[in-house]
């Protein structure tokens, strides 16, 4: 066994995604408390180009597997445990975004190997101590993981970005994979949540989570917009309950937005839903609960039930 | 046809809570059906509406407690159910390994051909079980699903994945397959009086290590749970105070300051 890290990049439609220079950072860390090298595995697609844009500091060996041209589990996880095999690291690095959520846990399953998901800090002292989140980020839990090899997943925008050009080796891993037999099959993308309005584009977004409870309520929501000029947008919940359309729907899965305030009403602050509104310049939150985590990225807080507050609000603008 | 789908008895806690050793006080946990399987559990009565001749079974790994839980499902149309709980089972500090073990216990006596899982469990979040559970079998599978068409034959589940930024993967998964299930695939059904008063008498089957062939080192798990704390605030806003008028005025203040609303 080396004290080596194993870390995979993550790309889409031909390009990488911001969460592999994450990955490389938190990767880096590892490498350096464990006294091994960061190898950067980058599977499918444009690998030779990816590698010289991955040539980055930190990274001792990018190993490319030339298959493929997108994302495909059976090819992921078939290439990871040959690659694992061969470097034999004591850690495997991986992002968990919906691609990792779709390979790591079978990989490492497959590896025998220690699981431990959506690590938002660790450290490495003979055997990893991972921090996570758990009911819905209101606590943080330390794990301690009692093996000599295991697997991790970081969650995105946890770790900042490596940049910088770095003195990787580029080796070309030899995999066989053989896509007509693989059980699954990647046919297409489809791009979804377009429509009325592009909620990217507006300075004021006043959104609202399930607070609201019952889709008569969004009345009182529509009325504040109405008085202040906002834009309306929300989190999950209410375009899955089909309230909303989903090209109102902020966050990981929905769009991105930077407005000017961003005004949540009745939003907890999943990781999911900051992921897509943390750029906003001003963030204001109403909630009743005074843990909610969408506080610890406010910058005004009020702490009181919607139902109270929303409609003062509109009397201060009519 | 036979659909399995697991579902999972979480935990919440309270607006204001404690934290007593290693979780969060007993007596400020509410306990609820996943959000997830509450979609998994739909998309399985659905098949079994559109499909002659399918048994939905739902799975859980819990205490007794738990049994509320799976009457949920049950009230909204699964066939009967499987508890997997004994007291080695209760003392281990269940992985994602150890779950995916017992799970599969579970699946090579009930032989499905296809099994439904929540993309994650909304209290300890690790959005693993499904996709380990499909290694151990020797299953294919798709994580984070948000559309599902079977075919006819039940043989290919053409998918939607949901990934990020408002674009959705199109993938086919021969069967047995897992799926783990997307919020919003479907819409969960209420359970109706008469779903409720049929649970009561549908069987939830109790299963044990031994009654799955299993022993102890099915639940042994190298991962501990070593702290568990209230995150340091890290916020730095400033809080409006006063009744909800005057928290308005401050916010319609604000705004205007930023100059995001007229006048
Ligand atoms: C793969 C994946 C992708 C996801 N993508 C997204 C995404 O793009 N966008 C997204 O939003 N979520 C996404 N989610 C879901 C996310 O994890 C959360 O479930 C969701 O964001 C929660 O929405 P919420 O804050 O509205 O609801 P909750 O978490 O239920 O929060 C409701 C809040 O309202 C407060 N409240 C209740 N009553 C009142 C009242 N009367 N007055 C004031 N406050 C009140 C409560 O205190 C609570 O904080 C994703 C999840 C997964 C697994």
């Amino acid at each position: 066994m080396s004290s080596d890290v194993l870390a995979v990049a993550e790309h889409r439609r031909g390009e990488l995604r911001d969460v592999t220079f994450e990955v490389v950072t938190a990767g880096r860390e590892l490498a350096a408390e464990m006294g091994g090298d960061l190898h950067l595995a980058v599977i499918a697609g444009d690998v030779d180009g990816f590698a010289e844009t991955l040539n980055l500091d930190g990274v001792d060996t990018i190993d490319t597997v030339d298959d493929g041209a997108e994302f495909n589990h059976d090819l992921y996880a078939g290439a990871l445990e040959a690659l694992f095999a061969e470097i034999d690291p004591t850690a495997l690095l991986m992002p968990n975004s919906v691609n990792g959520l779709d390979y790591a846990p079978a990989v490492a399953n497959a590896l025998e190997l220690p699981y431990v998901s959506d690590a938002i800090d660790f450290a490495y002292d003979g055997g990893l101590e991972a921090t996570r989140e758990m009911y819905g980020s209101k606590v943080e839990t330390t794990v301690t993981v009692d093996a000599e090899q295991f697997a991790v997943t970081v969650r995105g925008g946890e770790w900042a970005p490596t940049e910088g050009t770095g003195e990787a080796a580029v080796e070309p891993f030899d995999y066989e994979f053989d896509a007509d037999a693989a059980g699954s099959r990647v046919t297409g993308f489809e791009e979804v949540g377009g429509g009325d309005v592009d909620i990217a584009d507006a300075d004021f977004l006043v959104s609202i989570g399930r607070g609201i409870e019952e889709e008569e309520n969004l009345d009182l929501i529509r009325d504040l917009v109405d008085a202040t000029g906002a834009t309306l947008s929300s989190s999950r919940p209410i375009v899955d309950n089909g309230w909303l359309p989903k090209n109102r729907q902020v966050g990981q899965s929905g769009k991105q937005v930077t407005p000017d305030v961003y005004l949540a009403i009745g939003i907890s602050g999943a990781v999911q839903h900051v992921a897509g509104m943390k750029g906003a310049e001003t963030i204001v939150a109403v909630n009743t609960d005074p843990n909610a985590p969408i506080f610890d990225i406010a910058d005004y807080g009020v702490v009181g039930d919607l139902f109270d507050v929303v409609p003062a609000l509109i009397e201060q603008f009519e | 046809m036979k659909v399995l789908v697991t579902v999972k008895e979480v935990a919440e806690a309270a607006d204001d809570f404690e934290i007593d050793g290693l979780d969060v006080g007993e007596q400020y946990l509410e306990y609820d059906l996943n959000e997830w399987d509450d979609y998994a559990i739909e998309a399985g009565v659905q098949l079994s509406e559109a499909f002659d001749d399918v048994e939905v079974v739902s799975v859980t790994i819990g205490p007794e407690r738990s049994e509320e839980t799976i009457r949920m499902a049950l009230a909204k149309g699964a066939d009967r159910a499987v508890r997997v709980w004994d007291d080695d089972v209760a003392a281990a500090d269940l992985d994602v390994a150890a779950k995916a073990r017992l799970l599969a216990a579970v699946a090579d006596e009930e032989d499905p051909d296809l099994i439904l899982s929540g993309v994650q469990a909304n209290d300890d979040g690790f959005g693993a079980t499904g996709v380990a559970l499909a290694d151990e079998l020797g299953f294919e599978w798709a994580a984070v699903v948000n559309a599902l068409d079977m075919s006819e034959d039940f043989s290919t589940a053409s998918v939607h994945r949901e990934l990020e930024g408002g674009v959705e993967e199109l993938t086919d998964v021969d069967l047995p397959a897992v799926l783990t299930i997307q919020t919003g695939l479907n819409e969960p059904r209420y359970a109706s009086l008469r779903g409720i008063r049929q649970a009561q008498s549908k069987e939830i089957a109790p299963m044990t290590l031994d009654d799955l062939g299993l022993d102890t080192d099915a639940v042994a798990s190298p991962i501990e749970r070593t702290s568990m704390y209230e995150p340091e605030t890290e916020s730095d806003a400033t809080y409006f105070e006063g009744d909800a008028g005057d928290q308005a005025s401050q916010l319609a203040d604000m705004l205007r300051e930023k100059g995001v609303v007229g006048e």
